[in-house]
């Protein structure tokens, strides 16, 4: 698979950044803005999707290998459980251990303490885990389904 | 504000749509209709103040777009043909008659929109602020609330792709078989 014209490979060069850095944002202000773990990993791999189609196979070859989306996809779903079982330091499957003591407080303490990236325990490590877990496993379905398969023989003419 | 001359339009959008997708000869059409359906979704999820479902449904229309089209055009014979069948047809207008009879009961019954009888939401709404510390409700509930539902949907997606990946992949597959698969 080659990659596309110049133009392509030019706008994609310069959006690329700016596409994987809302996927982050979209992960990591879950719960904050609309958003979460899984339209922002959808994001990231939209991102890497986007690259793989404007560059071609050789580029993206150089930088994952038909090996990463399996072992990130394990990965992320490791830690989501991991996050899980760790509540059982604060007593219970899922426990949100992490929650700041201010938010019990009432309503005015929380309005003050809430709108913080680390306001709300465990949702911010569990919506990283999803991400990561959601981007890895659709380009891995990606690359399994077009990067990674033989090249067509040359009686098609348009790949 | 009336949203329901907007709603009427999009759902009418949609139907069309997706009538399209099914009635069309070229599957790339087909693609093309089915996520034109799915942006109206999109657009129906904005409308009925449900964000967070209206950026998971652009999001994965788009990707499932590519991956679709992908998958269409490497096909070489990209259209197919199915002829109409008089059993099939009276079929499906017998069993779509019979949908709209039991839609009209089942509505006809309907607790009215906005009064649910169980109100089991309803703590999780007042509370999800001062006990999660999340200003966002919807990741308050499934993720803190209903964490224990979230692992289960994580684990399917997770056995799906799994799946998917051993079926696909060409580590274990016999070198012949290749070229006669991919196509």
């Amino acid at each position: 698979m080659r990659g596309m014209t110049l133009i392509v490979k030019t706008v994609t060069s310069l959006v690329s950044a700016f596409i994987l850095l809302y996927g982050i944002y979209v992960v990591l202000y879950g719960h904050l803005s609309p958003g979460g773990g899984f339209p922002g990993g959808v994001i990231l791999a939209c991102c890497l999707i986007l690259m793989v189609l404007a560059f071609g196979k050789k580029f993206v070859d150089d930088i994952v290998s038909e090996r990463a989306p399996y072992l990130w996809d394990c990965v992320g779903a490791l830690a989501f459980l991991g996050v899980a079982l760790v509540g059982y330091y604060g007593g219970s499957f899922f426990y949100n251990f992490l929650v700041s003591p201010e938010s019990h407080q009432g309503a005015a303490a929380a309005v003050a303490g809430n709108y913080r990236l680390f306001s709300s325990g465990i949702i911010l490590p569990c919506n990283i885990a999803i991400g990561i877990k959601v981007a890895a496993c659709l380009v891995g379905v990606f690359a399994v389904l077009s990067v990674f398969r033989p090249e067509p023989r040359s009686e098609d003419p348009t790949r | 504000m009336d949203i329901t001359l907007a709603l009427y339009l999009l759902i009418a959008f949609m139907i069309v749509a997706a009538v399209i997708a099914v009635e069309a000869k070229d599957l790339l059409s087909s693609v093309i209709s089915v996520s034109a359906a799915g942006a109206g979704l999109s657009i129906v999820f904005l409308l009925l103040g449900a964000p967070d479902l209206a950026i998971t449904q652009v999001v994965v229309e788009v990707l499932s777009l590519v991956i679709l089209i992908r998958a269409t055009v490497t096909r070489k014979d990209t259209t197919y043909d199915l002829r109409p069948n008089t059993f099939a047809v009276a079929g499906g207008l017998v069993f779509c008659a019979l949908l709209c009879a039991m839609c009209y009961y089942a509505f006809a019954h309907m607790v009215p929109f906005g009064q649910p009888r169980m109100t089991m939401g309803l703590p999780y709404l007042l509370n999800t602020f001062e006990r999660t510390g999340a200003a966002n409700a919807v990741m308050g509930t499934i993720l803190d609330f209903r964490a224990y539902d979230t692992l289960g949907e994580a684990t399917v997606i997770f056995a799906s792709i799994i799946g998917a990946y051993v079926l696909l992949r060409h580590v274990g597959r016999k070198p012949d078989a290749r070229h006669d698969t991919h196509r």
